[in-house]
């Protein structure tokens, strides 16, 4: 699967980047985690508070930095 | 009799005097320090700032966050959307007050106003008075200066933010908006979320944390240079300078809030030792305000999505507002 996080860099985006590594990595899912840090692009998934997380291009969350079992929450379902 | 309840609610609650005491009580009978010492005056100030600011925060950051849990970004966006000319200026800058979001959303949140069609100006209004006028900061600000001040500040931090985006609109700015910005469609938003009461809680507890992990630093270094500047810096060399009496000093206090990337709760226990030593409160509200408004860290997120020339227009319209906010403040607001 193709996971992104929506975010212009800040602290909280790369804090959500590496819970959603630990996450993926815990309950072994592949997946391609793309950051993605252009406003043009955060800006085409309809999200005004970053960082958002989006999976296979449906955002799942959005001005939260998630913890990695919320994550891992997340990817079960 | 009510007055005598409110003032005693105000010094045990927000000036925490009974603090400051205890603070000076430890360190006169426990570690036997001069009261006249320079030293003495350094480390009480330190000391009882911190602890106050932090207290105040933690209560403060809670009651805004969970308030704040009722009105999202989208809502925000669908009643402002109601509104049209003046009265959405004053509506976005009212809604900005109680919308505390991190720095880094603003730009998603101007692409996402934008889009919905709201004017430029309107979204102006709400970026300008949203870092400018929160409820934390105005407390805080309550406890040291006093509740005159602070309800002023409310005011005229609304009025820039009215003021500020309706000029942008006057001026028929939208076509310096990069093209991106405006081309694009709008998906209405199906994630509604009902917060049960609990959930709402558990938010709040996490922006506390949050927030609190995010600000210690800037305000425990505002409060070491608040210290600095209450215990060691002379009154004579500061008034030279920042002194109320000294035209240029609003100037100053703006030119050298522009680089400092800090937060506003950084900035006010350096304030506050800077109006003890006879700065005028007008001076430093210009100083905290420009700190807020035109840091280059957002001034450089702001030009990713505006062209130069709005870009240029929005600094020239929030500096000329704050020189103004501080002169009035200075010539007619005495504490």
């Amino acid at each position: 699967m193709e996971i992104k996080i929506l975010g212009s860099g800040c602290k909280n985006c790369k804090k959500l980047y590496h819970n959603t590594v630990l996450a993926t990595t815990e309950i072994g899912v592949k997946a391609d985690i793309i950051k993605v840090t252009d406003f043009a692009e955060i800006a085409k998934y309809n999200v005004m508070q970053t960082p958002a997380l989006v999976f296979d291009n449906t955002v799942v969350s959005k001005g939260k930095v998630l913890s990695k079992a919320e994550i891992v929450a997340l990817l079960a379902k | 009799m009510l007055g005598n309840i409110f003032n005693w609610l105000n010094d045990l609650l927000l000036k925490m005097t009974w603090l400051k005491d205890f603070v000076e009580l430890i360190l006169t009978k426990l570690f036997g320090m001069d009261t006249e010492s320079l030293l003495f005056s350094s480390l009480s100030f330190f000391i009882y700032d911190v602890f106050k600011i932090f207290i105040l925060l933690s209560v403060l950051i809670y009651i805004s966050s969970y308030i704040q849990t009722y009105f999202t970004v989208e809502r925000t966006r669908k009643v402002l959307s109601k509104f049209k000319g003046l009265g959405a200026n004053l509506v976005g800058a009212l809604l900005g007050t109680i919308t505390p979001f991190c720095s880094c959303s603003s730009i998603p949140i101007f692409i996402g106003f934008t889009r919905a069609g709201l004017p430029i100006g309107v979204t102006f209004s709400f970026l300008i008075s949203s870092p400018l006028v929160d409820i934390a900061s105005v407390v805080l600000l309550a406890s040291i200066f006093g509740w005159k001040v602070a309800i002023a500040y409310v005011i005229v931090g609304i009025i820039l933010a009215v003021i500020g985006g309706s000029l942008i609109s006057i001026f028929k700015m939208e076509k310096y908006v990069e093209d991106f910005v405006s081309n694009g469609e709008v998906v209405e938003d199906e994630i509604d979320e009902k917060h049960t009461k609990k959930a709402r809680r558990l938010y709040a507890i996490e922006q506390v944390k949050d927030i609190i992990k995010r600000v210690w630093k800037y305000v425990l270094i505002g409060v070491a240079i608040g210290a600095i500047i209450h215990g060691y810096i002379p009154a004579e060399f500061i008034n030279k300078i920042l002194g109320s009496n000294k035209w240029y000093s609003v100037f100053v206090a703006v030119f050298a809030g522009i680089p400092m990337y800090a937060d506003i709760f950084g900035t006010i226990p350096i304030s506050e030792a800077l109006v003890l030593k006879g700065v005028g409160i007008g001076t430093v509200l210009a100083f905290m305000m420009a700190v807020t408004t035109l840091s280059i860290p957002s001034l450089i997120l702001l030009k990713k999505v505006v062209k130069t020339k709005l870009l240029i227009a929005f600094i020239a319209i929030v500096s000329i507002g704050i020189i103004l906010i501080g002169y009035i403040f200075n010539y007619f607001i005495i504490i």
